[in-house]
């Protein structure tokens, strides 16, 4: 029963769906300010999904199972995610070890959910936007891990989010060191990825291949699709802060370290151009993983 | 009213579908989403695929090539979905009416929900449309 709660209410699915529509509100929001215009009201993102709801859900004729079962198996993982994330947080004392690798797998999964439907719908536009989505996973995953490897070094092994916590509590939040910050910064960068926000939407990219991988989605499943983008808008940077800034972990800090972060995804989103999916690969395996590793290496001699 | 038709209302998603317009039609319809008019206030947006589509909007007369892409791209999208014509030649051909690539008008190949006249519509006339065409789903 409790785990039930723990799952749909709080911290998992409604919480976090919420804050996420209301994060991707702000998003809409700062991104029509910086262009000096308006921008929609604070109930656009929940209207959104609403209307969605309301939608006929069309299936393409040629179309697989995998096109109406893929974005449920992302929403559902992603929650299951968060939920372990944000159990942790509320008692760091209950989570179990290796906590930390399973919300690493879980996250990685809607971005397989994408690729998983947007093949089955057949849609060649679609099939662009996921070859390039696949692309994105291979070059931002290798210095996302090389940075929470970072975390690990600087709290003794382990893999343990409510320990990372404690650890952190007792001596100072990672971020406050040389190789954590850098280690932040390649975070930083890779979370833009994940979330597919710009420079690294080429997997969505409106002007030249439509909506890419969700070309053929409407109705419900691309409802789904938008909160598990909303949750996913909440679940990254609570593990960043995780990771790497959880000296103070009271909730008015917290909403305000959540904010910060927002604000720079938001910047990042508003001040660079889309990246070619060859440029953003090139970026990944280049210069960032030189950075997690030159983090890597800082972490291992103590500064 | 239901709630359905609410959201519908409050969120207009729009794919615009142009059939062979001059392009000044398609220039005032960008105006309307920069800053000095911006409907994304009341929740307006574009969009790259039919599939998400609340409205479609077409301009233009559809010549052969486009009418039977403009059929296409209306059974391509989820229903409800809205039509509106901007423009003189998407309302009514207005001098094209007898050339000789010119089959038929909007409205006989897809319902029409709001026609907005002007050539080209100034972005007031446009917003203009759009509130009656919200008042019509209303009822
Ligand atoms: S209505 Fe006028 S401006 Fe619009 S497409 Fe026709 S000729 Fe061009």
């Amino acid at each position: 029963m409790r785990l039930l709660f723990n799952y749909l209410i709080f911290p998992g699915f409604l919480f976090s769906a919420c804050i996420g529509l209301m994060a991707g509100w702000i998003d809409r929001k700062v991104t029509a300010r910086i262009q000096w215009r308006v921008g929609p009201p604070w109930y656009q993102n929940f209207v959104d999904i609403i209307k969605l709801l309301g939608k006929e859900t069309i299936v393409p004729e040629t179309a697989k199972l995998t096109f109406l079962f893929a974005p449920f198996l992302g929403l559902l993982s992603l929650v299951l995610a968060t939920t372990i994330l944000g159990k942790a947080f509320i008692l760091p004392s209950e989570s179990f070890l290796g906590d930390l690798i399973v919300i690493l797998y879980l996250l990685i999964i809607p971005a397989i959910a994408i690729i998983v439907g947007a093949f089955s719908s057949r849609n060649p536009l679609a099939s662009i936007g996921a070859s390039r989505e696949m692309k994105l996973v291979l070059a931002y995953e290798l210095p996302f891990i090389l940075s929470i490897i970072v975390v690990l070094i600087k709290c003794q092994g382990a893999i343990q989010i409510g320990s990372i916590l404690n650890h952190q509590i007792n001596f100072g939040p990672n971020l406050a060191s040389v190789s954590g910050m850098v280690a932040f910064i390649v975070a930083i960068l890779c979370m833009q990825a994940k979330l597919g926000l710009v420079p690294f939407d080429a997997s969505e990219a409106e002007q030249e291949i439509m909506a890419g991988a969700l070309i053929e989605y409407s109705g419900l499943p691309l409802a789904i699709f938008r909160l598990s983008k909303a949750v996913l808008l909440y679940t990254t940077p609570l593990l960043l802060i995780t990771l790497f800034w959880a000296k103070d972990l009271s909730p008015f800090s917290l909403v305000g370290k959540y904010i910060t972060l927002l604000v720079i995804i938001i910047l990042i989103k508003n001040t660079n151009p889309r990246l070619r999916i060859d440029q953003a690969v090139k970026f990944f395996w280049g210069p960032v993983t030189f950075l997690a590793l030159a983090a890597v290496v800082l972490a291992v001699f103590g500064l | 009213m239901n709630l359905k038709l609410k959201a519908l209302t409050k969120s207009l998603w729009v794919f615009h579908a142009a059939c062979s317009p001059c392009n000044n039609c398609d220039i005032e319809i960008l105006d309307v989403l920069t800053p000095r008019y911006d409907v994304e206030r009341f929740g307006i947006v574009l969009v790259g695929s039919i599939r998400h589509a609340d409205v479609l909007l077409v301009t233009g007369v559809p010549n052969y090539k486009t009418k039977e892409r403009l059929k296409k791209i209306y059974s391509q999208a989820p229903q409800p979905c809205l039509v509106v014509a901007v423009g003189g030649c998407a309302c009514g051909r207005v001098m094209f009416k007898d050339s000789y690539n010119s089959p038929c008008a909007v409205d006989e190949i897809v319902p029409v929900s709001a026609y907005i006249p002007g050539c080209p519509p100034k972005p007031e006339a446009i917003i203009a449309g759009v509130v009656k065409l919200i008042k019509k789903v209303r009822g």
